[in-house]
């Protein structure tokens, strides 16, 4: 499997940073029974980011964020949300979340669901009324709101999901495939709600699978493979680590291939060139190359890996991360 | 705490619980009244006095009270086993443990609401039942109100129980066992009465045992003594023929036994707490 590390993961067990990140685990770590589900989590998610969890299925994601909620516990390392260690109640006031598998009282209405999670997170009384109807406004489900949970959408309840996580002005809010069950307006609304969080200085940690969302929204990217963290890093530095350039022309042999390959990995297709893990510096070089051997040069494209690419390089050539693959455009 | 335990009691109306309850529960008692209130109308060949009346209905209230302890006994368990399970296998839990609320609060919270509810729906229906029969035939049972307290602490006590089971059962399984629990133990309640009246120590100490384990039965019998009337103690309440029935106790229990049953609800609550905090959701 490659692995590129962009920043890398500390091993080392380390104290929490002076400036409170929003979230800092070091080899944070969870067995269930015979079942490692994470190994050794490691990562800083800075306050005030969009920070995208990405990884195949079974990679641990939804432990971490079970973890770091505090709705289990570590059998191993430490973490720290809001600069408190994981499952503070205290701190737990000023998170929200929206689990994977959300499921409110379906015989409750959504204006009572969203009044009993004001209750439970300690939000004054006074606020409640205020709170519930902005909640209720933000993910457009105001003229439901007397409505039965039970009689929703999977769609609309996931929308009640996301205004339950957002009651009370968290600081850091954790969105477990957020929009799983919504058509591609309701992704939409659910993208534009991420900007604003972001606008508003709160911190999201967005664990998806979806890449074209992840890479619509996030700040940084982290890309978790059995239970560990394998790249971190923003999307153009995740994006890159793969650069390439693409060579149309023609009178290219075998002479010219080898010239080329001194700049990285050389594939050809048809009267295409590409150059795989290229510093785009060189390209002007390639060029006088090119031309000095008397290639006609149509055209050239210089790009980075999509997301997508990166994520299939970085677990290990594509196999694996197929499932995450075939779904990543459902967008 | 007081917030899932309203949440508890609001879900038991929502879903219509109560209604359906209180509804047939109602029908019950009305239907009961009445027969009682033929009683003093039955054709008495060769003679029956106020006394023999007075016996007759004693024996029947008895009768109705142990219908609704077995009620009671048979509904707690069955309210009680999804209160957390249930929670867990719809995911629900996974939006409340995240809140700035201990584990332990949720389940003392469900306990509490299920403790109202229980308790709530023995004391309207016991004493709804005891004033029908009063109105109806002028009789009153020797102590009305422990009798309800005994019988209230019997649907708790298996209430807890389920709640225990609640973490860590399904639903249904849960129910099933505790119903399947409270059989046995007031089988062998009774086998330990037989075991006491024949001087057979070891079946007394198994009927003992099981007793403390699950006091189930020993809140029976106190409802019971409760219920019966002095006279109705004097003739067979202590003989070895009526060792094996069920309708029938000499003695009240102790007040060790009473403060046991406070302990045992209080540790098998503890280890319910325990046993949901360690449990993976």
């Amino acid at each position: 499997m490659t692995t590129v590390s962009l920043e890398a993961a500390s091993t080392e067990r380390e104290d929490p940073p002076i400036t409170s990140p929003a979230i800092h685990t070091s080899e944070l770590s969870k067995i269930y029974g015979s079942t490692t589900a994470l190994a050794g989590l490691s990562m800083t998610v800075r306050r005030g980011e969009i920070f995208g969890f990405l990884g195949p299925n079974g990679a641990g994601k939804t432990t971490a964020v079970k973890l770091l909620v505090g709705i289990t516990r570590a059998t191993g390392g430490e973490g720290w949300v809001l600069g408190a260690p994981i499952g503070d109640l205290a701190t737990r006031r000023r998170i929200g979340y929206l689990p994977e598998l959300f499921r409110y009282q379906d015989w409750l209405s959504a204006r009572e669901v969203l009044a009993l999670h004001c209750r439970l997170a300690g939000l004054p009384k006074s606020d409640h009324r205020a709170e519930i109807d902005h909640a209720l406004s933000l993910v457009g489900i105001a003229d439901r709101a007397d409505d039965r949970v039970g009689t929703y959408s999977k769609g609309m309840q996931q929308r009640l999901g996301l205004g339950v996580a957002l009651l009370g002005k968290p600081e850091v809010v954790f969105l477990d495939e957020p929009t799983s069950a919504l058509d591609p307006v309701g992704r939409h609304d659910v993208r534009e709600i991420i900007r604003s969080l972001r606008r508003d200085g709160v911190t999201v940690f967005l664990n998806s699978h979806l890449l074209s969302e992840v890479e619509q929204v996030c700040d940084r990217v982290a890309v978790v493979d059995r239970g560990r963290v394998i790249a971190i890093g923003t999307l153009d530095e995740l994006r890159g680590a793969s650069k390439r350039v693409e060579i149309r022309a023609e009178g290219i042999g075998p002479e010219t291939l080898r010239s080329l390959a001194r700049h990285g990995q050389v594939e050809t297709e048809g009267d295409v060139v590409t150059v795989i893990g290229i510093d785009q510096e060189e390209v002007p070089a390639i060029v006088r190359d090119l031309v000095s051997r008397g290639c006609r040069i149509y055209e050239i494209k210089s790009r980075g890996d999509s997301l997508e690419e990166s994520f299939l390089h970085l677990l290990g050539g594509g196999d694996r991360g197929h499932a995450d693959h075939s779904s990543s455009d459902a967008a | 705490m007081l917030t899932i335990a309203a949440l508890t009691l609001r879900e038991a109306s929502r879903r219509k619980l109560l209604l359906a309850v209180g509804v047939l529960t109602l029908a019950a008692i009305i239907l009961i009244g009445w027969g009682f209130s033929r009683i003093p109308t039955l054709p008495c060949h060769g003679g029956c006095g106020p006394a023999t009346l007075r016996s007759v209905e004693a024996g029947l209230l008895i009768l109705v009270a142990y219908m609704f302890s077995f009620v009671i006994a048979v509904a707690a368990p069955f309210v009680a086993a999804p209160a957390i399970a249930g929670d867990v296998e719809s995911h629900v839990i996974l939006s409340i443990l995240p809140r700035p609320l201990r584990r332990s609060d949720i389940v003392l919270g469900k306990w509490l609401g299920l403790a109202v509810l229980v308790g709530g729906y023995t004391i309207l229906t016991a004493g709804l039942q005891f004033l029908v029969v009063r109105v109806a035939v002028g009789y009153v049972p020797p102590h009305p109100v422990l009798t309800v307290l005994f019988i209230a602490g019997e649907g708790i006590t298996l209430m807890t129980l389920a709640l225990l089971g609640s973490t860590r059962l399904a639903p249904i399984t849960c129910g099933i066992v505790s119903v399947i629990l409270f059989g046995i133990t007031w089988i062998v309640g009774i086998a330990g009465r037989v075991g006491a009246a024949f001087g057979n120590s070891v079946i007394a100490d198994i009927g003992t045992g099981s007793s403390l384990i699950l006091p189930t039965d020993g809140l029976w019998r106190g409802a019971l003594f409760n219920l019966e009337p002095v006279a109705l103690i004097a003739t067979t309440g202590s003989s070895r023929e009526a060792s094996a029935n069920p309708f029938a106790v000499a003695s009240p229990p102790t007040t060790a036994y009473v403060i046991w049953v406070f302990i045992w609800i209080a540790l098998v609550l503890a280890l319910t707490v325990k046993s949901f905090a360690a449990r993976e959701v």
